[in-house]
């Protein structure tokens, strides 16, 4: 019983701030200040402001969608061969290109920033899809072979050995076999980098300048001077929700899979 | 092993190392020379006007002793402490809980993947408004104060919310770490008359240790690195809340990028040392699993 009390306690810990996000995006622009726990009466009055009018939140969704999706398929798309190798061939200086990959991943963003910025400005890739993905691409990369190892080291070891001895070539078996049988680890893969990717922040805030190619993320922070008022924080947290729903459906139905991707990294 | 599979393995992993080499290892050297290297009109040895960059040297650094460095410097190492010993502790009493809980597991767990799901900059929206001057924080402890503006609360008020969104996160590892602990050895121990509390010290604590230690360095790499959530939630170039990466950040889009890249060096290096550090105390065995495999074959 006790526990249960404290289980509880844990879910209304993650829930309340969010829950408070969503009631007082359902609030009327008048009642925004008050603190009763359901809004009273509710209203979409926000969620109108915020696909309404001059801000264009559809574009930012849209903009957020393709540069999360192309960084996903060409994460994945590369990532793959590469956990494959570290996971299942054995060959010298893997465990260099190993912690070379860790290594990267420590690496912090706005360090990125100093140099990419400087040389996008020189290509003239300012304001462009492809400003946003390729440095993306380092934070979401190694996060994928990471992951995807774990992965793949699960897999039987005699699964290539029957694959070639039925004939297939070295990339025959990898392609036939193995990655049919790894899709579900490729498919929770595509989910934590698409959902990192989505989640990027200084990247799209540095590299694009006109709002028609900004990412939902940086649109909702920026949501502010459109309206006479000060902060229009009923129009911020309606699309703090709106940014945030897709992500909580996509958790809600593939939590296991998620958690599975999650641990399978640090527990090897 | 035959030739060919060398061949291979080098075809599978080399699109990686490419895309790493121009996304990481060119900005990284990139940002070196930068570091060393000042823009804008200057005057060469024989008096001429010359534009564009010109070499300094180690000039870049001498921000490195001024109020703004090492605020940001101090901001950041008292965020990453902070953050990551809150989290640790909360995230290790949540996984217990967790690994108790018989009914609702279902509902814990998906519950527990909210914060995580949130972006972070709208995480920095939402706590920016909790803590609103007319906000519910305010009217929840019956006080007023003013959160979002600088002072030691804003650097609380992004504590707070770091500590909602990542603490889950850490408890979501341990959990998994304590659902692969036998129930044998926590009989035997009840056998032996272990009380509760030696229980978790001398047997819980020790077997979840390789999952937290992972966890917790990740934490701490992301803590180093934080940018968004003060950004958002206290505003830009606020000096209480400014971290090194929101001054790298503000720097280069002045375009100033030797100084950013000088800060980013710094940066890179007290990284390094952390991990270092971080790694020699607790042996975190990131390779581990490579070097049981070599030893095995």
């Amino acid at each position: 019983m006790r526990r249960t009390l404290t289980a509880g306690l844990i879910v209304v810990y993650c829930l309340a701030p969010f829950y408070w996000m969503v009631v007082s995006s359902l609030r009327r622009t008048v009642d925004i200040f008050s603190t009763t726990p359901w809004p009273s009466p509710p209203s979409l009055e926000n969620y109108a402001a915020v696909f309404g009018g001059h801000s264009d939140f559809g574009r930012a969704l849209l903009n957020s969608l393709i540069v999360s999706g192309v960084t996903t398929v060409l994460t994945l798309a590369v990532g793959v061969c590469c956990a494959y190798a570290l996971a299942r061939l054995t060959f010298r200086g893997k465990n260099l290109v190993l912690a070379l990959i860790i290594g990267t991943s420590m690496f912090p963003g706005a360090l990125l920033i100093v140099p990419l910025l400087k040389l996008f400005t020189e290509l003239g890739w300012i304001n462009t899809y492809h400003a946003m993905i390729v440095p993306s691409m380092s934070f979401a990369l190694p996060l994928a072979v990471w992951t995807l190892t774990a992965f793949f080291r699960q897999m039987p070891h005699e699964l290539e050995q029957a694959a070639t001895i039925d004939g297939c070539t070295r990339w025959g078996a990898f392609r036939r076999v193995i990655l049919p049988l790894a899709a579900p680890g490729v498919f929770t893969t595509a989910i934590l980098a698409f959902f990192a990717t989505w989640n990027e922040f200084m990247i799209a805030l540095t590299m694009i300048s006109k709002a028609d190619m900004q990412t939902a993320t940086i649109r909702v922070a920026q949501f502010g001077g459109a309206s006479d008022f000060d902060t229009p924080f009923g129009t911020q947290m309606a699309a703090g929700v709106v940014v945030t729903i897709p992500l909580v459906i996509l958790v809600l139905v593939f939590q296991k899979r998620i958690v599975a991707g999650l641990t399978s990294g640090a527990l090897k | 092993m035959r030739r060919g599979s060398r061949w291979f393995a080098a075809l599978m992993i080399s699109p990686t190392l490419l895309v790493l080499v121009l996304v990481v290892l060119y900005p990284l050297l990139a940002a070196a020379r930068e570091s060393m290297y000042v823009r804008g009109e200057g005057l060469d040895a024989d008096g001429f006007v010359v534009e564009g960059e010109r070499f300094v040297g180690v000039a870049n650094y001498a921000g490195l002793v001024g109020e703004r460095f090492v605020n940001a410097f101090a901001n950041t190492t008292v965020f990453t402490l902070a953050t990551v010993a809150v989290e640790t502790v909360l995230g290790v009493a949540m996984a217990l809980v967790m690994h108790g809980v018989l009914r609702g597991r279902g509902l814990v767990r998906a519950s527990i993947l909210i914060p995580w799901a949130v972006p972070t900059a709208i995480s920095g929206l939402m706590w920016r408004w909790v803590f609103q001057a007319d906000g519910v924080a305010n009217a929840i402890i019956g006080q007023k104060i003013l959160w979002t503006t600088e002072g030691v609360q804003a650097k609380l008020a992004v504590i707070i919310a770091d500590t909602w969104k990542t603490a889950p996160f850490i408890g979501l590892l341990v959990l998994a770490g304590l659902q692969i602990i036998p129930d044998m050895v926590y009989e035997a121990a009840k056998v032996d008359g272990a009380s509760a509390w030696q229980t978790f010290w001398r047997i819980t604590l020790p077997l979840v240790k390789p999952a937290l230690v992972v966890a917790v360095l990740f934490r701490i790499l992301q803590a180093l690195a934080m940018f968004d959530l003060p950004f958002v939630m206290i505003g830009r170039g606020k000096f209480s809340v400014e971290t090194l990466s929101a001054l790298i950040w503000d720097e280069a889009t002045q375009l100033r990028y030797g100084p950013a890249a000088a800060y980013g060096i710094v940066l890179i290096a007290y990284v390094s040392v952390i991990v270092f550090v971080f790694v020699r105390l607790l042996g975190a065995d990131l390779l581990a699993d490579a070097r049981s495999r070599k030893e095995r074959a």
